[in-house]
């Protein structure tokens, strides 16, 4: 399988000398092309700064991060924002909707700042609306969207320029039980039919079950990983349970 | 203690969004001082007599107007403090979970206010009392007074009433505040921020309509302002007209910004380009919920533009007047032949006595020294007759001519000079001297309105009878002249004849127009105070002087050039206060998206322009609205002014182009910046 993502003993300190935080501690991974990786941790173990060096929000303190053989940790400036927005798709916690467009707007927007035509924009749109069936809110202003039209709306923005990665920050956590359900087998949809590989961090077993690969995270350092393999989803989540009880700490927030 | 250390800091804190409103502010205070100064900075200057009087006159109109335009910066005032309280909602919600009344809470912002207060006097005053010393020099320009003797200026008088006047300004912010807070419930306060906006997107049929009614009522104004002006008969019916031209303009943003929108959805290239959409959605939200501030700004830039472009060009107008109008030291005239029953006042007898001689017989009776004060003396007569009025002038026009003007008085005499009479005077004041045959007349004018009609009268070619002789037109327009000297063109028609078309007993009233015997100002100013000081008690002459007519017309000039300034300066911070406070709250209102934006990947180049495209369409559309009500609304103003002279009117609107420029411009700038700051602010 081809390499998308692979991750080489990086670091990330906050802090100064005397007061020093390892946020990341040395962790290497790879992810391979259509994979679905979950990872999970307690608040404070890093996961989320992982997130954000991988999508180059934030930097790595040392290591290398690259994305389809490009290291990622040398881009700068203007280079940065386009591989961003070519090669990344996020999908945030809060959505991140813009709350003056409309449903077409906002996917259509990942678009338009790539500088697409607009016949082809509109075929697009039309096309993964129709894949994600959300054909009926496309002329919805966000506010007037459940929280599951939201997410697939944000899904939908997130795939809608063929990204190498998908990063979701959370997807679950503003979600009920219903929209969170409804959001992973929408994820699980990605995943297999449209062959997005998505890089999902959670803190929720439940949500990690729905992956085809788990990595756990503790005080910044790799401390397990668990494959699906052919698994049913619920043996995959008792193992996820079991990691978790030995990973101990807060992370017993199951479902 | 402690309430004010939090203060203190809140201000530190916010200091970026209160910057804009500490300095307009400043720039209030500092205003007002100068305005209200100028009172004593030119008590110091040596002016004369009559142009101290014109000066008690400004004084006073400059205070009446600083009352009006306390009231505008106290709306301001009240405006952008309300507007800072809202932003800071969750602060407040804060304070009051752990455990604060909103008494204290109200306390805070009275000390707040009140610091915010007192630094922004001192530092205003201290601004405004450095910047009124250029002020003095420009007045003494204006005024001719000589500036050898400058010296520092302070007027205490001024600086009580600024601190006075924006005491209770504050005073009744802080009332506001305090009832703004009691009405507010804490889940309000803390949850204040997280209203998801609800998009009100309006029927573009609806939208379309309103724009083409809108654009309706504006052509009617428009057009009853200029082309229809002449049914104009007062004052009122302007006022009416511009009241349609602002529910116009309220029309026109209410439907402007969907109308926009649709628009630009139509043209696909334009809207799926780079965050084109993203900016015309915010620009679409930002106009709905601020059509009627949009409408008061675009109104104020109105009227700032007309008072500034009218006050530069009417002070313009005046100075070059003068030279062309008034070119003679002096001139005298008395009415000829006066009856018992218009006399008034004391010495009937003698008045009615004195009216039956000559000007230089009066001269004579009086002991004034004829000889020692004038040269080049030109005396004339105006003649009369009954049947030479308007009416006969205008010829067959006439019943055009009432259709079109239904106020003109047609049936006043007509005032008629011999034309031998008219080219001394001519050679006197230099101007172009005539000639005319045995039966031709002509027709001298300069005021513009009058020679408009007086030419489509021409045009008809009337004949002029006098004594039973027919005389006919010579030339078939006016032409550019003048009798009586003043500070504009206002000579709204005299008849040239040959001298022998009129009798002695048509004489109407007598001229004496002459020069001084003196080279210098100061001589002629001498010579001026002595003959004023003459007992005219006895005579009915009435009079006026190059000199006199200068000093009145420059005194004028710099009252309305002052009044203007004042006007347009206020007006202009007030409304780019409001757009860059709006501008500014939005901005930080809108972070999030344009973080949520970055994420996604946009360039910062990208998203700068996408916020400067906001601000410049926010800042630009009331100004686009409010210049092209201003074509027209100056073209009025011209109208109204035109008695007064209306000359150099381009010269003006460039220079209130600069001013706006730099004003307003300048507000623009600040609050792209500053919004840029806000928006790439981290996280």
């Amino acid at each position: 399988m081809e390499q998308i993502l692979k991750i080489d003993n990086i670091e990330k300190y906050y802090g100064s000398k005397s007061n020093l935080t390892k946020a990341l501690n040395g962790i290497s991974f790879d992810v391979a092309r259509g994979e679905f990786v979950a990872i999970m941790g307690a608040s404070g173990s890093g996961k989320t700064t992982l997130l954000n060096c991988i999508s180059t929000i934030d930097r790595v303190t040392s290591g290398h991060i690259y994305v389809a053989s490009a290291d990622i940790t040398k881009l700068k400036g203007n280079a940065l924002n386009r591989f961003r927005r070519e090669e990344l798709g996020f999908i945030f916690q809060d959505f991140n909707l813009l709350d003056t467009l409309t449903a077409y707007e906002n996917i259509a927007l990942a678009l338009t700042v790539q500088g697409v035509k607009p016949t082809v924009i509109e075929e697009r749109v039309h096309k993964i609306s129709r894949k994600l069936n959300i054909k009926n809110v496309l002329q919805k202003y966000p506010y007037q969207m459940s929280g599951g039209q939201k997410q697939r709306v944000a899904s939908a923005r997130a795939i809608i320029t063929n990204p190498k990665l998908v990063l979701a920050d959370e997807p679950t956590g503003a979600l009920d039980s219903k929209s969170a359900r409804m959001l992973l087998e929408n994820f699980d949809h990605l995943n297999k039919e449209l062959q997005a590989t998505i890089l999902m961090v959670t803190h929720d077993a439940f949500t990690a079950s729905y992956a085809s690969r788990v990595i756990f995270i503790k005080d910044g350092k790799l401390f397990n990983e668990i494959h699906r393999g052919d698994d049913t989803r619920k043996e995959f989540f008792d193992k996820i349970i079991d990691v978790v009880t030995i990973l101990g700490g807060d992370l017993n927030d199951v479902i | 203690m402690m309430l004010f250390k939090l203060s203190l800091k809140n201000i530190k804190k916010s200091f970026k969004d209160y910057a804009i409103y500490f300095f307009t502010l400043i720039l209030g205070v500092s205003i007002f001082y100068i305005f209200n100064a100028i009172d004593s900075q030119t008590a110091m200057l040596s002016v004369s007599e009559s142009t101290h009087e014109l000066m008690k006159l400004m004084t006073q109109m400059l205070s009446g107007v600083s009352v009006f335009v306390s009231f505008i910066l106290g709306f301001l005032i009240i405006y952008a403090s309300r507007f800072l309280i809202k932003r800071r909602k969750k602060e407040f919600g804060v304070y009051m979970t752990l455990g604060m009344s909103k008494g204290k809470i109200s306390k805070i912002l009275f000390f707040e206010t009140l610091l915010i207060g007192v630094v922004s006097l001192i530092v205003g005053l201290g601004i405004g009392i450095a910047l009124s010393q250029i002020m003095s020099i420009v007045v003494a320009n204006m005024f001719e007074a000589d500036m050898d003797k400058f010296t520092f200026v302070f007027s205490s008088a001024a600086m009580i009433k600024t601190i006075l006047y924006f005491g209770i300004m504050y005073l009744m912010v802080m009332i506001f505040n305090t009832l703004s807070i009691g009405k507010c419930k804490l889940i309000d306060l803390l949850n204040g921020s997280k209203h998801s906006e609800k998009v009100k997107l309006k029927n573009p049929f609806i939208c379309i309509a309103i724009f083409v009614i809108a654009v309706v009522m504006l052509g009617f104004a428009y057009y009853n302002v200029t082309l229809g002006v002449t049914n104009i008969a007062e004052f009122t019916d302007v006022i009416w007209q511009m009241l349609i031209g602002a529910f116009a303009t309220f029309l026109i943003f209410w439907s402007l910004s969907g109308l926009l929108l649709k628009l630009c959805m139509s043209i696909k290239k334009v809207y799926y380009k780079n965050l084109n959409m993203f900016t015309l959605r915010q620009i679409n939200s930002k106009i709905n919920t601020t059509v009627f501030s949009m409408t008061v700004i675009c109104l104020m830039l109105f009227l700032t533009i007309c008072i500034l472009s009218s006050a530069l060009s009417l002070k313009n107008s005046m100075t070059a007047n003068i030279k062309k109008l008034a070119p003679a030291d002096f001139q005298v005239a008395k009415k000829y032949d006066l009856k018992p029953d218009e006399v008034v006042g004391d010495y009937i007898e003698a008045k009615i006595a004195d009216s039956k001689i000559s000007i230089e017989e009066t001269y004579q009776n009086m002991n004034v020294d004829y000889d020692r004060y004038f040269q080049d003396a030109v005396s004339f007569y105006y003649y009369h007759s009954p049947n030479i009025t308007l009416r006969s002038s205008l010829g067959s026009y006439i019943d055009e001519a009432l259709k079109q003007f239904k106020y003109l008085r047609v049936d006043t005499e007509e005032d008629i000079v011999k034309i031998s009479d008219y080219n001394r005077l001519a050679k006197l004041y230099g101007m172009p001297t005539y000639s005319l045959e045995e039966n031709e007349y002509m027709v001298i004018a300069d005021f513009n309105n009058m020679v408009e009609l007086r030419d489509a009268g021409l045009k008809t070619q009337p004949t002029l009878t006098l004594n039973g002789k027919t005389y006919t037109l010579k030339y078939d327009t006016c032409q550019d002249g003048f009798v009586e000297m003043s500070s504009n063109h206002i000579n709204s028609g005299v008849i040239l004849v040959p001298d022998h078309a009129v009798h002695d007993n048509m004489r109407y009233r007598q001229f004496f127009v002459a020069n001084y015997k003196a080279n210098d100002i100061a001589a002629k100013k001498k010579m001026e105070q002595e003959l004023l000081a003459y007992d005219y008690s006895k005579t009915t002459l009435s009079g006026s002087s190059k000199l006199m007519i200068y000093e009145a017309s420059v005194g004028l000039g710099a009252l309305v050039t002052f009044i203007g300034i004042y006007l347009g300066i206020i007006f202009l911070i007030s409304s780019a206060a409001i757009l860059a406070l709006k501008e500014l709250s939005e901005s930080s209102d809108n972070r999030e998206k344009y973080i949520a934006l970055r994420k996604l990947g946009v360039d910062e180049t990208m998203l700068n322009h996408a916020l400067f495209h906001q601000i410049a369409i926010f800042f630009g559309l009331p100004l686009l609205l409010a210049i092209i009500h201003s074509i027209f609304g100056i073209q009025t103003a011209d109208y109204i002014l035109s008695t007064i002279g209306n000359e150099k009117l381009l010269s003006s609107i460039i220079m209130t182009a600069i001013f706006l420029g730099l004003i307003y411009g300048g507000y623009f700038l600040i609050t792209y910046f500053c919004s840029k700051n806000i928006i790439s602010e981290k996280e």
